[in-house]
Order: structure tokens, then sequence, then C-alpha cells
């Protein structure tokens, strides 16, 4: 990697870069959650007058994080963490393959934690004992002969020195299922009325029509509360018309959506008309009519011979309880005037027939559709991100060396080992293996 | 008994435990240590008999939804996550002497909560928005980041508080505390911890947004705190892993970083608008 290290290669692989990011990100971020986002021109005119609003519209204020230079700023990011990872894979990459075995003996004299013995006992008892003693405590060794002794090394999770570049990857992903999502897919909504069919929707931020490809239709939408007159549940009985032919039926809340061919709909507002669907319904043959009815307005049923109409109306209550006073005339005697409680059903008797009435008051469901191909490569980001942090965080390499050698007549023992992080940790770890070296009968180890 | 006289108990209980681990500090009463721990845990237990009867009692209600859906009760959570993380330092460092900078927060945040006249404990049915079992999964991971790194900032505070005894005369108050090198592994190890859980908690709400508006990132107030959060204690990991920060530095990251916490938390709410408006 040497001929790289030029002052440009330098300063998109260097930390100074990654802190800069950071800290411009959080300023800019901060900028943003306090100039209000997305208003109209107007708002910022009123609000900071015009030569301070005139500044934003050429920095972009007002959509500060798809600006120009928010954006250069996470591309430098991207930048950064490309650069910076090419820059230091190869180093962790040989730390990860490296023989080990290689390790020269006064490398091992430098290391913590290490410490050294010394027993009567032969050589290759005592390769044969440790090697033992290790594997019984997890360590699986492979041994070289080195600098006229034998060496024994063993390590754990070398791979983990990865885990750092895997949230680094982690976060390119997102950001280019976040690009993805900015090319190849919609957003917007719609404010579909009860009975309407929409073949297309508003996108966001350009209002113009963005064709579905095939319909929504809703059928009903549903205003439910809590005693407390809260709202409890907004629900949009919904037909998917693909081909002329009605594919899919969802009823769908907030939380659960309706989902067709990438495109997903969501619950999200809704609008309350003061009209009425009102339905008559012959109990005597069973005819049945639906009229979409308007205070004051005169309805006719012309085969039935009726004619009906709202001739007054109390107001929801916050329950969204309403009363409609019905006026009703099948030409046969004089009319019927009576009220009509919100949706529950009222029988009325005329001289040859009786007749059901009910009513539901007309809403339009807001919906928001989106359609983003580049949600999954998000989440993929999102999962490598936390598997990374937890690798990275908590797992360390460990490595461990013994080096068993003559001298003087004695067998002399060098135990070290190095550990990427949680030295802490690691030397307790060490100490613990030590002690069960200590305690092998066969090897008599005194301490040197 | 009702989940609000248990929840009432746990902050006099948690009153009285924070005042035995400070006596303890500052008389150098060892022997009382016990006795903090005990109270702690009786404390913590308290509190979860409350927060579950809280549940118990909103199904009863008919309105069954799990205890962390506004102000009220998501600061009796984020008492309850510090305490629970609390009690893992001791047992793991076998320290009691971090109870005197930490349990101090959990008092804290269930005094404010039952005080607060801006708070109502009272338990309300859910709104639509968050009638989702993203709602646990979203406020769990959050909570126990914050209460990470609402430790982690009394580690922090007793850090610096500890680098002010330059004698370092072997009699003196500040030498019942760890050592330097401790204290700033201690910080350093919390803030790993709350990192992953922020990072959770970032990730599940962009998948509940997902799920219930079609947009994972929307540069809303919360999500945006949430994000400078991040980048705080991002820089703080960085600057340790690459330029060996520690010490002061690393300790007034941590009190800085959870100042920004705080205003993700708590003041999103009250000083900028946005979708996080019903609280928590």
């Amino acid at each position: 990697m040497k001929k790289k290290k030029n002052s440009f290669w330098e300063f998109f692989s260097s930390v100074k870069l990654a802190l800069f990011c950071f800290f411009t990100l959080a300023i800019a971020s901060i900028a943003g959650t306090i100039i209000p986002q997305k208003e109209s021109p107007g708002f910022y005119i009123g609000k900071y007058g015009e030569s301070t609003a005139e500044m934003f519209r050429l920095l972009n204020i007002p959509d500060m994080y798809n600006s120009w230079w928010f954006l250069s700023i996470l591309s430098l990011f991207s930048m950064n963490l490309i650069v910076c990872s090419i820059d230091r894979l190869p180093t962790v990459w040989k730390l990860v393959t490296m023989d080990n075995l290689a390790t020269k003996v006064n490398r091992l004299e430098k290391m913590t934690p290490r410490i050294r013995f010394g027993t009567k006992q032969p050589k290759q008892e005592v390769v044969a004992q440790v090697e033992q003693t290790l594997k019984g405590a997890g360590w699986k060794s492979s041994q070289g002969e080195r600098e006229g002794g034998t060496l024994l090394f063993a390590q754990k999770t070398p791979w983990v020195r990865f885990g750092v570049y895997v949230v680094h990857l982690s976060i390119l992903v997102i950001f280019a299922g976040a690009i993805i999502g900015t090319l190849y897919g919609s957003k917007g909504s719609i404010m579909l009325r009860e009975k309407n069919v929409a073949p297309y929707f508003f996108e966001f931020g350009s209002s113009e029509k963005a064709m579905l490809g095939f319909e929504v239709r809703c059928d009903n939408f549903k205003l439910t509360y809590y005693d407390t007159g809260a709202p409890k549940e907004f629900r949009s009985d919904l037909t998917v018309i693909d081909g002329g032919q009605e594919v899919l039926k969802k009823s769908i809340v907030v939380n659960d959506p309706l989902q067709y061919k990438g495109y997903t709909f969501y619950q999200s507002s809704y609008q309350a008309y003061e009209e009425y669907w009102v339905t008559v319904q012959n109990q005597n043959n069973g005819a049945k009519k639906t009229f979409l009815a308007r205070p004051g307005v005169e309805l006719k049923w012309q085969e039935a011979g009726i004619n009906l109409g709202i001739v007054n109306l109390l107001q929801p209550d916050r329950w969204g309880r309403y009363r409609l006073k019905i006026w009703f005339s099948d030409g046969k005697g004089e009319p019927s005037v009576f009220w009509l409680d919100g949706e529950t059903l009222v029988s009325v008797e005329r001289s040859d027939a009786a007749y059901a009435f009910n009513s539901k008051q007309v809403y339009a469901t807001g919906l928001q559709i989106a359609k983003d191909p580049g949600v999954w490569p998000v989440y993929i980001g999102c999962t490598m991100m936390l598997l990374g942090l937890v690798i990275a965080f908590f797992l360390s390499h460990k490595r461990l060396w013994v080096y068993i050698y003559e001298e003087e007549n004695k067998t002399r023992i060098l135990v070290a080992g190095s550990s990427n992080k949680n030295k802490v940790g690691f030397e307790n770890m060490f100490n613990t293996l030590v002690e069960k070296l200590e305690d092998n009968e066969t090897l008599q180890l005194g301490k040197e | 008994m009702d989940s609000s006289k248990l929840l009432g108990i746990t902050t006099f209980i948690y009153l009285f435990s924070s005042m035995i681990y400070m006596i303890m500090f500052i008389f150098r009463v060892k022997k009382i240590g016990m006795l903090a721990t005990v109270a702690t845990i009786i404390g913590f237990l308290t509190q979860t008999a409350g927060i579950g009867m809280r549940w118990l009692e909103s199904y009863q209600m008919g309105i069954g939804h799990a205890p962390l859906s506004n102000m009220y009760e998501s600061l009796v959570f984020f008492s309850w996550s510090i305490v629970i993380l609390y009690l893992f330092i001791e047992y793991i460092y076998k320290n009691k002497v971090i109870g005197a900078f930490a349990v101090p927060f959990a008092f804290a945040s269930m005094a404010y909560a039952s005080l607060s006249p801006e708070f109502s404990s009272a338990i309300t049915p859910l709104v639509p928005a968050l009638q989702s079992n993203w709602l646990i999964a979203h406020v769990f991971t959050c909570f126990i980041g914050y209460a990470a790194f609402a430790v982690a900032c009394g580690t922090g505070i007793m850090y610096l508080v500890k680098s002010l005894d330059k004698g370092k005369s072997p009699g003196s108050l500040l030498a019942t505390l760890p050592s330097l090198t401790a204290i700033d592994d201690i910080t350093h190890k919390i803030i790993l911890f709350g990192f992953i859980w922020l990072s959770g908690g970032i990730i599940s709400g962009a998948v509940w947004a997902n799920s219930a508006w079609g947009t994972y990132w929307s540069w809303d107030p919360k999500e945006t705190w949430s994000l400078i959060t991040w980048f705080i204690y991002a820089s703080a990991l960085h600057a340790r892993f690459t330029r060996g920060w520690g010490g002061k530095r690393i300790a007034w990251i941590a009190i800085i970083g959870f100042l920004a916490v705080c205003f993700t938390y708590y003041g999103v709410n009250f000083l900028l608008s946005g979708l996080h408006s019903y609280g928590g």
C-alpha cells in the first residue's frame, strides 16, 4: 500500500476527516431541527425577515437535509469510510491470517501479560503436558521449532478484527439503500373518498400525479373512539382492482398497511364530510337502496315511488355521534319524520310496508403511498451494523504463545499472550490459564 | 396495593438508597454498603411489581398496553433501566461507590415523573399511531441505551471528582473511589454498551416508522437528535480507538453525551415539534 500514501489518500483515510464529518453533520442537523423545514417561502420571510430568508434560500436551508452541501458532507463521509477501510484492511488481513509461529522469541519477552517458569522435567514431556493443559482450557495449539526451542501457539476469534469494517460497510449499505430509494422509489399521498377509485396518487414535493398501474378503491372508512373521546382506530377497507378484476381486499389501520406490486398503502389521515350514506330497505320485499344525502336536498327512489331527505342535523359530538332528522314519503298517506341516531338501525311502519333505515357519515381516507425498493438494503445494513458493533465491541482476538526451551539443565517455559481489546479481561483469563499450568503436577513448575 | 402506590414507594426507596450510597462514600462507612445494595434491590423489585401492576391495570381497564406509552411511563422505565444496569455493574465490579453516582439518576427520574405537574400518571389508551408491537422493542432498546449513558455520565463525573485528588493521600475521601484507570475503563465499556442499544433504538424506530408511515427516516427532530447523540458517542469511540483518548476527555464526552441524550429524550418534546409529540 505504500505507493498510494500520497496526501490525497491520507486525507481521505484519516480519522480527522471522520471526526470532522461527525461534527459538521451534527451541527448542521441541529440547525435543521431548529429552523423549520420544508415550509413555504413566505413562512421564512415572515419569521426571519427578507434578507435572512434570501440567504436561507441560497443555502437551501428550507430543505437542508437534501441540499447540495449536506449531501456533499455525506459523500465526503462515504469516501472517508471507503478509503479508510481500503487503507486498513490489508494490515488487518495480515493480522488475521499471519503465521504466529513465526513470532520472534524476543517479541514474546516484551509482551504483557507474560510469565516464565522452570522445571526439571524433560522438554518433550513438558511440551506434551502444556499442549494438553491448553487443550483442556479450550485452546487448540499448533507448534513449531524456533530458535532451538518449541513454540506453541493458540488463538481465539481472529476474525473479530473485521467487526469494525462490517460496521463501516453497513453504513455504506444503508446509504446505498437510501440512494436506491431516491432514484427508483416514489412517495406520496391521496385523499380517497369512500366508494371512489384512484388509479394514481400525488407525489410529495412535486404534486404531480403518479400512476399506480392498477386501481385502489376505498369501500368504507370507520373511525372509532375510546370512552375518553380520544381516537381509537382509523380503519379503511380497501380493494385493489387490477385489469378490471378485484384482486385484493384488506382492511388497513395505522401500523398495518396494504401491499401490492411494490406499493404500500398506509392509513395516515381522514376527512369527514357533512354528507351521509342513508340506506333504506323495504322489509316486505327486501328492496334496498343507499343514497348519498346532503342536508336539505331531496332524494328520489323512482322505482319504489319514494322521496326522502335530511331535514335537520345534530353535529357529531366528540365520540363521532350525530343525529339526522329524516323526512320520508312513499306517496301513501302523511310523510314520516323521525330521528336517525347515528348508525343505529331504525324501523318505520307505513300503511303497506315497513322500512328500515340506517346511516353513516361520509369520509375520505387519507392514504400515504410508498414504493421504496431501497428498504431491504437499508434493513440489511442495519442488521450488519448491530452484528458488527457487537463483534467489534465485545469480542476480542486473543493470542497465546508458549515457548519451551532447554537452558542450564532445566526446561524453561515462557508464556505470553496478547489481546486486541479488553486487556483487563484477557489478563484475568491468562492468569486462570497459568494457574492451570501450575496445578499440573507432572510439570512441577517453579516461577522464575 | 395498586401500581401508583408501589411506584410511589419506589421513589422513596431510591431516595433512601441514594442517600446511603452517598453517606457510605462521603463518610467512608463501608459497613452500610450492604444496606444500600439491599435497599436498591428491594426498590427495584417494588418498581418491577409496580410496572407489572400498571400493565395489568391497563388490561383491567380494557385498554391493555405495555406501560411505555407516555412521558410518565417512560421516566419510570428509564429509572428501572438505570437500576438494573447499575446492579449488574455493581455485581460485576464488586464496587458499591459507583452507586453514589448512578442511583441518584434513578431517583431523580422517579421523582420527576411523580412530582412534575405536567405529566399525568393516569393510564390512558393508546393513540392509533402507537398501537404496534414495535412500541415495546423501540422503547426498550432506546431506554436501555439512555440508562447506560446516564450511568456513564455518573462514572464520568466520578472520574473528574477523583482526578481532583492531586495529593493522592491514602486517607482522603477520594481514595475510596476506584483507580482512575478503572473508572475510565468502566465508563468506556458502558458507553460501548449504550452505543449498541442506541443504535438498536434508532434502527427499531426506523423500522417502525417504515411500517407505520412508509418512511424509515424523515429527519423528524427526535430522529435527528438521536442521530446527533449517536455522532457524539461515535466521535468518542473513534477518538479512543485510534488516538487513545481517555481520562478526562472521555469523562467530559460522557457528560456532554448524556446532555444530548436528555435533550433527545426530553428537550425535543417540549422545544421542537415533530412526530414524537405524544412523548417518550
